[in-house]
């Protein structure tokens, strides 16, 4: 390949992520369904962009599941992976315990042998790591309990690559006794291999754990930034080809070199300068997942290959359903296990080709799996979105008051929005002996505050018909404590035009809105973090050693002062352009005339009265006089 | 000094506990008021409560505060002579702390017996407080209040300690009165004087200066 045309490649690849993954993200599919569309889009069956290679590429990108899998390694301390250990060995354990054997048997019972089917099964039974992991991430759900759970398995399954390969390698010598092809069926004992492996991880973490800080350090401090980047990369690649060459998983050892490296102090150095690495490779690894998508064989054999499909997602959802009840997670937190597991593995592209070249499947068979296995990779997004957008609601929905079953009970009181700032205010009026009718539109919300016994409607109060069932027609107050600006503004102005007597208590989100809100009239409202920022603001004045009560005065002071500023600017601009805070230079410009103003009156002189100077000054004068005379 | 303290307290066992309440609303402008309490806190059986520090935002914890005036014997009012009054936290103290029913009333009898004074500080000379003077009355005159409220909560009201002319005393003159403060409530605590003895003067720095 001419150097040109390497460019040319890369170029394609850049290029097809660039435009699709901002549109896929933009539509709500994430990132991994963009690049898998990209890649359909640039292979040889759509535009035809990139060709044969698709499966050379896909190696080089399978690197990026190696870098992910360091990185994911490098959050879990070992003392939390050990607290884990029950998750991976036995949720994980059964997972594929459960999957491989149903699909072998549903296998067996159709068209394959024993060894097509064994192999079949666990093939199967593995989901994919750079998929899940990578849309758990970016939805920021990996820690969640769900999420958790996922990671246990994936990892399990990552594990349990190796002795997949093993078994596939036995199989093949037994069935294809025959065949000439064979070319794995290493003399190695099993016990030597063992003692090999042994040796490798033992190296890993001993290097890990002593070796690694010194080289870093020695790194670090010729101060070249490139230098550290192709350390952690050398690092990386280091492993997997050592764990290579003794017939690990190349994925598991990086991990592994990861967890050792979890405690180190340059561990944020590490993640931050292979971050980028990892998110291209595996970007180019799903593109390459769509581009190699045979679509003759899929139009030719569409119905197989759907059948399939949906046996093979629809098994893997009830058995990991299933599972999930079995280690009682919680119906939300289950569906997202479930969903996020249902699809088949990138290491099952490997296995498959590995599989073939022994001889255990035959050319028809690897190519039907391929595209089964890449379909159901293309659809997990979807899967994803499904739960989002159907499932979960619905959950949260079947278990809590429906929107509109708000009895109308004349409580004076309507609180929009009871998260952390609308629960304090709510704690707050409740200690008053005040009635309050609360309303929330997050689900999990309502939820989790019903176990505190507050009573939570759950609904959209910025439409008209929630805002009259929760009473707003005869209510005297409106407190309006959501976090989102728009659905203030949004309900502000849906409560101003309906109910004119209603009392607006308003949580402003930040300076310009607080102004926004004084232009229209609303009679309450007060910076959501501005008292706590001077609060906090005192704390750190008797920390200086000035007395409570002067750093008491002080912040009293400060509060009344801003009042005072925001006034003014609020006279001055009311008549300007209202949409002047949207420009920050001019904004910027009245900030620091506030802090200006501040310097001219330094607020001390408010508390003169207790000044002493000019007494002392008088006396000494009265004294003189008298002496004087 | 110290030592003497020491051999002193072996002599008497029957030590009175002393409270200084203290209001001083802005004290690192203080000149005398903070050295006098500096030299009296962490006397053995001398609690200084100072409440602008302990209550910045004017909310008095008043069943502390009743607890505490319960365990002591000797309850002294210190502070600067604002208005011819006391800083308004102090004002609170009085409104919220000193219940019916607790401090006084027909039940009220928790402070009965406990003797109680003024530590003040004034901007005027002490001849400005005579009838031909700047501020026209006796300085015992103005703390009629103080007075009345200690007969009311059944309290012995002894003549106060004042620090005169606070603007313009300089380095020595208020060592002289920081000394004088510390002998006053050393023999308080050690009941050296006899409570006829306390009242019989217009202020008690003249006793002390005398016993000298």
């Amino acid at each position: 390949m001419h150097l040109d045309e390497i460019f040319f490649r890369i170029m394609i690849y850049l290029l097809a992520a660039v435009v699709s993954v901002p549109i896929a993200k933009k539509v709500g599919l994430g990132s991994v369904l963009g690049y898998l569309i990209a890649g359909i889009v640039i292979g040889p069956f759509a535009l035809g962009l990139v060709g044969s290679d698709g499966e050379d590429v896909m190696h080089i990108a399978e690197f990026g599941v190696v870098i992910m899998l360091f990185i994911v390694g490098l959050e879990l301390h070992p003392g939390m992976l050990w607290r884990m250990k029950r998750l991976i060995f036995g949720l994980g354990g059964m997972q594929i315990g459960f999957t491989a054997l149903v699909f072998a048997l549903i296998t067996a019972l159709f068209w394959l042998d024993t060894a097509q089917a064994i192999t079949t099964g666990l093939i199967l039974a593995l989901s994919s790591t750079a998929i899940v992991l990578q849309t758990l991430t970016e939805k920021g759900m990996l820690q969640t309990r769900g999420g958790r759970h996922s990671f246990s398995v994936l990892l399990m399954q990552d594990i349990s690559v190796v002795p997949i390969f093993a078994i596939i390698a036995l199989l093949a010598n037994q069935v294809v006794t025959d065949s000439t092809t064979v070319e794995t069926a290493d003399t190695v004992s099993g016990w030597y291999q063992l003692l090999i492996i042994l040796a490798a991880v033992a190296t890993i973490i001993i290097g890990g754990r002593y070796l690694a800080n010194y080289i870093f350090k020695f790194i670090a401090e010729t101060g070249l930034r490139e230098l550290f980047t192709a350390t952690a990369l050398l690092l990386v690649i280091g492993i997997a080809v050592f764990m290579d060459a003794v017939g690990l998983s190349p994925a598991l050892g990086t991990f592994l070199a990861g967890v050792v490296l979890a405690n180190s102090e340059y561990r944020y150095e590490l993640e931050n300068n292979l971050e980028p690495f990892k998110g291209l490779l595996l970007g180019v690894f799903f593109i390459s997942v769509g581009a190699s998508i045979n679509f003759d064989l899929l139009l030719n054999h569409w119905m197989l290959i759907l059948v399939i499909l949906t046996i093979l997602v629809g098994v893997k959802l009830i058995i990991l359903w299933a599972l999930g009840r079995l280690f009682k997670l919680e119906q939300s937190h289950n569906m997202l296990f479930t969903f996020s597991l249902a699809q088949a593995g990138e290491f099952g592209f490997v296995l498959i080709t590995f599989a073939t070249q022994s001889g255990v499947y035959d050319e028809f068979t690897s190519g039907i799996l391929l595209i089964v296995v890449a379909l159901s990779m293309l659809i997990t997004p979807v899967l994803f979105i499904v739960n989002e957008q159907v499932i979960q609601p619905r959950l949260i929905k079947s278990s809590i008051q429906d929107e509109d079953e708000v009895e109308d009970n004349g409580h004076p009181v309507i609180i929009a929005g009871f998260g952390r700032f609308g629960q304090v205010l709510g704690r707050f009026l409740n200690a008053n002996g005040i009635k309050l009718t609360i309303i929330d539109n997050n689900p999990h919300n309502v939820q989790y505050l019903k176990k505190f016994g507050y009573k939570v409607y759950f609904g959209d109060i910025t439409r008209r018909d929630m805002l009259e069932a929760a009473g707003a027609g005869h209510a005297k107050v409106l407190a309006i404590t959501m976090s989102e600006r728009d659905q203030i503004d949004k309900l502000v102005a849906l409560a101003q035009k309906h109910y004119p007597n209603l009392k607006l208590i308003v949580r402003a989100v930040d300076v310009a809105h607080e102004l926004a809100l004084q232009n229209i009239g609303v009679d309450g409202h007060r910076q959501a973090i501005f008292d706590s920022a001077i609060e906090l603001g005192t704390s750190a004045l008797v920390a200086m050693g000035n007395s409570n009560h002067q750093s008491y005065r002080s912040a009293l002071t400060f509060k009344h002062l801003d009042k005072r500023f925001m006034k003014n600017l609020q006279q001055r601009y009311s008549i300007d352009d209202p949409h002047f805070l949207m420009e920050t230079k001019k904004f910027a410009e009245h900030l620091e005339n506030i802090l200006l103003m501040q310097q001219k009156h330094p607020y001390q002189e408010m508390d003169c009265a207790w000044d002493t100077d000019s007494l002392i000054e008088e006396a000494r004068e009265y004294n003189e006089q008298i002496e004087g005379r | 000094m110290k030592r003497a303290f020491v051999i002193f307290r072996v002599q008497f066992l029957q030590m009175k506990k002393i409270l200084i309440i203290y209001a001083h609303p802005i004290e690192h402008k203080s000149r005398i008021n903070r050295q006098l309490i500096n030299a009296v806190e962490g006397i053995e059986h001398v609690t200084v409560n100072n409440l602008y520090e302990k209550y910045p935002d004017f909310f008095i914890d008043v069943k502390y505060e009743q607890e505490l005036l319960l365990e002591h014997d000797i309850i002294i009012w210190h502070h600067p002579f604002y208005w011819y009054s006391a800083p308004a936290l102090l004002k609170e103290w009085f409104d919220l702390v000193l219940e019916h029913g607790f401090a006084y009333g027909r039940e009220g009898k928790a402070l009965k017996g406990k003797w109680t004074m003024n530590c003040i500080t004034t901007g005027g000379q002490q001849e400005t407080y005579q009838s031909d003077g700047l501020n026209r009355h006796d300085i015992k005159q103005f703390l009629l209040p103080y007075e009345q409220s200690a007969y009311l909560c059944r309290m012995k009201y002894l003549s106060p300690f004042v620090v005169f002319g606070s603007h313009l005393l300089n380095e020595s003159e208020i060592d002289k009165k920081v000394l004088t403060y510390t002998k006053l409530i050393i023999g308080l605590r050690d009941d050296e004087f006899t409570i006829s003895t306390l009242q019989s003067r217009k202020i008690v720095n003249e006793l002390l200066q005398e016993q000298k």
